[in-house]
């Protein structure tokens, strides 16, 4: 009891109600696919006076996948940044620049060496010696080389990092791979353009809870997350074995929900959790708003899964 | 000669940057600008389905996230010559304003405001004066002495935790910080508070869109979330835009305004001289007449001469980039062989070209729209501009500066906001009336040429399309930080950042605090800016502009 007593202390602290916390927990536990005895567990791990060091890493990438991180709701980003993680390089979001924030970043990897996560988003130009990406004078290749063997995990985020992504779309003007192909590392990939913060959130807090990653399929992925298929989990499934299918975006069939399969839709071709956990406080997703799937998560998707508006 | 200073990488922005500034007794001499990164968007689109085009361009940004799958989808648009229905007009314009609420708020507040705020002297702060500041400027909730105690205490656990996260090694004390503790106080409570709203901000184009970033409901012919047509759907967007809209009136205008007048010296600094500004919202099918910001070019500063915009002005100069050659070319003849030697600044030093309009390097963004609509008598924002120079006892001028620029981009954030709601009600008339049109069907030509030119949040955007057998022949970006942050040109004009940071003083060159406010202040984002090339080929990439 007096560890619990302890717990509430520390989230009052934080300014949180112990409801909300719940709450919070209870939905990560069950997006993770994990019992309800874990609830607690989670809410302690989150709670951790000491908080894990985290480095990110931008290469060749657009800043989707930060925006995406922005928007985690439970919890919201300024908890994630004070009481859950120690963001110590992030070049979006840190206050220092310029050496300040070179300096950051090796203090935290050389004091925290073998412990901190290193997270990934943008895929890495090996053309040219690397030349197409540089920060600070190294070129994205000689700072990954650097940094990701020196971390206690790297978890790439977004399609790009995870499999290339789109700079490694045909023809690849700058020879861009993914970490893992570049490193001969393994990584935990969490696809998408850009994933959902819930998947990246959800992966640390099994890092927390557990101490090591969650479990991972073949190509990387965290199970808990990209275990089934788009189209087996979706809305519109029911009008799919009734053969009910919208033929046009103005169509009746469209206004009425049909299913978009032959509009182009790559549900059945791709796993995540979109259509259950949807984006955005569950506000909507991509089916929908009317839109097929593009299987923004599965490897090589610009090309194997395009044209997009053809069924495949 | 100066004491040179580099500042790579430059954070809080989007993309890759650096900045090489001369400092001489004390104030900036000499500047250069350099983009590192290049992918090569345009090429991987050579081949493809026009209608993919768009979500392949949405990728050139995730934080502009929208308006590159926008301009993509408009200029296809145009290339099947395909008239879009109301609603769907309507729908991309809900969607463009809601982009621009979210983005000027995290702008200011999570990449900009640290210029000017230090956070560690909010510690200092008697949170009951900060209550009364509060109150004088706004009617804002969580303003009582309570609610700034909590933020207080829980930045004082964060520092005392030792682990600083994305604060380390910030400028903290710098003499440049002219905040009272306790307006560092307000702010830094407001840089928490932007934090979940812009969050919830961001769910506005989840309702129609699918999800942000990145949002999935555009198409060339329209928008697809027919079954999002409803009055639960358009009530929430409205609820979500109505809560945005109050924190833009009570939050974020009134911090610029309280900031701005500790540090009104930055009137003077950091000005360019010449504007280009594209227009945004139509509001009908008559473009460029229905633009809600209108369309111009502003040259000298002289704002009430408003020249109309001649896309045959555009010339691309690479002499100061990595690409052959050193001649200035429309883009109609343009040619791109890669180069990439070394980043020297004497030389050869960044991915961008450098655009130039009449041979002059122009500013883009909310600077420049806010001139040529002023310059034109638009009417909320001439209201908007005069309201807040009288409140700060700042004379016009005092717009061509770092502060102008970051006034403008709260300012238009309002007048957008305000428009919003006359087109969510222009939509609740069309359903009401039975009109739930969204689409229209197309023929795709087997040849054709198309343009989009939108006012996205950092200035004017241009895509153009060539379509050859129904596929994509060429297709070509030409950005707003391309013209912001673009290197020198030909006739070695400076780019305008480059321009902006002379004469900003630096008071310590080891922390180089001054430059970024200037550079911040053209919320630069990089992945989008740099052009197009074939580094295995060396082909040479030719485009005709219409």
């Amino acid at each position: 009891m007096g560890h619990e007593r302890d717990l509430e202390k520390r989230l009052e602290a934080k300014g949180l109600t112990r409801r909300d916390f719940m709450k919070f927990c209870t939905l990560l536990s069950a997006t993770m696919g994990l019992g309800s005895s874990f609830v607690p567990r989670i809410a302690e791990a989150l709670a951790s006076p000491k908080r894990p060091p985290v480095v990110w890493l931008s290469f060749a990438e657009c800043t989707g996948c930060t925006e995406a991180l922005l928007r985690t709701t439970y919890p919201w980003i300024d908890e994630l940044l004070l009481d859950t993680i120690s963001l110590d390089y992030h070049e979006t979001l840190m206050a220092a620049a310029g050496q300040q924030a070179e300096d950051a970043l090796h203090k935290s990897v050389k004091d925290n060496a073998g412990k901190f996560i290193c997270i990934v988003d943008g895929s890495i130009p090996t053309a040219n010696n690397g030349a197409y990406g540089m920060i600070a004078g190294r070129t994205f290749l000689e700072i990954a080389k650097d940094i990701c063997p020196k971390a206690l995990a790297t978890i790439c985020v977004g399609t790009c990092s995870s499999y290339g992504g789109l700079p490694a779309a045909a023809p690849n003007p700058t020879g861009a791979k993914s970490i893992s192909e570049v490193l001969g590392i393994k990584t935990v990939n969490i696809p998408g353009c850009p994933p959902n913060p819930i998947n990246m959130v959800g992966t640390i807090v099994n890092f927390l809870l557990f101490g090591k990653l969650p479990q991972l399929d073949d190509k990387g992925r965290p199970l808990f997350a990209y275990g089934q298929l788009v189209h087996d989990q979706c809305q519109r499934r029911s009008h799919f074995e009734a053969g009910e299918y919208a033929k046009s975006f103005d169509s009746e069939e469209a206004k009425m929900g049909w299913c978009l399969y032959e509009l182009g839709c790559k549900g059945p071709d791709t796993y995540n959790n979109c259509p259950v956990v949807k984006f955005n406080e569950s506000t909507s997703w991509p089916v929908q708003a009317g839109h097929p799937c593009i299987g923004c998560s599965e490897p090589d998707f610009w090309d194997k899964m395009s044209p997009f508006y053809q069924k495949s | 000669m100066g004491q040179r200073v580099v500042i790579d990488p430059i954070t809080r922005i989007e993309g890759h940057l650096r900045i090489e500034v001369e400092v001489t007794n004390g104030k900036v001499s000499n500047a250069w600008s350099s983009s590192t990164l290049f992918r090569g968007l345009e090429l991987i689109l050579q081949g493809r389905d026009p209608r993919d085009a768009w979500l392949f361009t949405q990728r050139a940004c995730g934080v502009c996230t929208y308006v590159h799958g926008l301009a993509s989808v408009r200029c296809v648009d145009d290339a099947a010559k395909v008239t879009i229905p109301g609603n769907a007009r309507l729908i991309r314009n809900l969607l463009m304003g809601a982009q621009f609420l979210h983005d000027h708020m995290v702008h200011f507040y999570h990449l900009h405001a640290l210029d000017w705020v230090d956070i560690v002297s909010a510690l200092k702060a008697d949170p009951k004066k900060t209550s009364v500041i509060s109150n004088q400027v706004s009617p804002a909730g969580n303003s009582g002495p309570s609610d700034f105690r909590a933020v207080q205490v829980r930045l004082k656990k964060f520092v005392e935790s030792g682990q600083l996260g994305i604060f380390t090694n910030g400028y903290w004390g710098h003499p440049a910080y002219k905040l009272p503790p306790e307006v560092n106080l307000l702010a830094t409570a407001h840089y928490l508070e932007a934090l979940r709203q812009q969050a919830r901000t961001a769910r506005m184009h989840a309702i129609f869109g699918g999800k942000n970033p990145h949002l999935q409901s555009l198409v060339v012919g329209g928008v697809t979330c027919a079954t999002d047509l409803n009055a639960d759907r358009i009530s929430e967007f409205l609820y979500l835009w109505k809560e945005t809209k109050d924190f833009v009136d009570n939050v974020y205008l009134p911090d610029v305004a309280a900031v701005a007048g500790f540090y009104k010296d930055w009137g003077k600094i950091g000005g360019t001289t010449n504007f280009l500004c594209y227009g945004e919202f139509p509001q009908s099918e008559k473009e460029p007449d229905s633009l809600f910001f209108p369309r111009g070019a502003i040259f000298n500063r002289k704002v009430d001469q408003v020249k109309p915009v001649d896309l045959g002005q555009v010339m691309e100069h690479v002499k100061h980039s990595w690409y052959e050659g050193d001649k200035a070319l429309n883009p109609a003849q343009g040619q791109t062989r890669p180069a990439y030697d070394k980043l020297n600044v004497d030389d050869r030093y960044s991915w961008m070209k450098a655009p130039r309009y009449n041979n002059e390097p122009m500013e883009v963004g909310p600077l420049a729209r806010l001139l040529v609509a002023y310059g034109k008598g638009h009417a909320p924002t001439k209201k908007a501009v005069d309201d807040l120079l009288k409140q700060l006892g700042l004379p016009v001028t005092a717009l061509f500066s770092t502060l102008g620029r970051t006034a403008a981009r709260a300012l238009e954030t309002k007048i957008i906001g305000d428009a919003m709601e006359g087109w969510i009600m222009q939509l609740v008339e069309n359903v009401k009336k039975g009109d739930t049109a969204i689409y229209q069907p197309f023929e795709m030509p087997d040849t054709g040429m198309g343009v989009g030119l939108n006012d996205v949040p950092r200035g004017a955007l241009g895509h153009w399309i060539e379509i050859k057998d129904k596929k994509i022949a060429n297709y070509q970006l030409v950005v707003p930080s391309t013209w912001n942050l673009g290197p020198r040109c030909a006739n070695n004009k400076m780019g305008p950042v480059e321009e902006a940071l002379i004469g900003t003083p630096v008071a310590d060159p080891k922390r180089p605090l001054e430059v970024l406010r200037t550079v911040h202040s053209f919320d630069p984002c990089i992945a989008c800016g740099v052009h197009i090339i074939d580094p295995q080929t060396n082909e040479v990439y030719e485009f005709k502009v219409v």
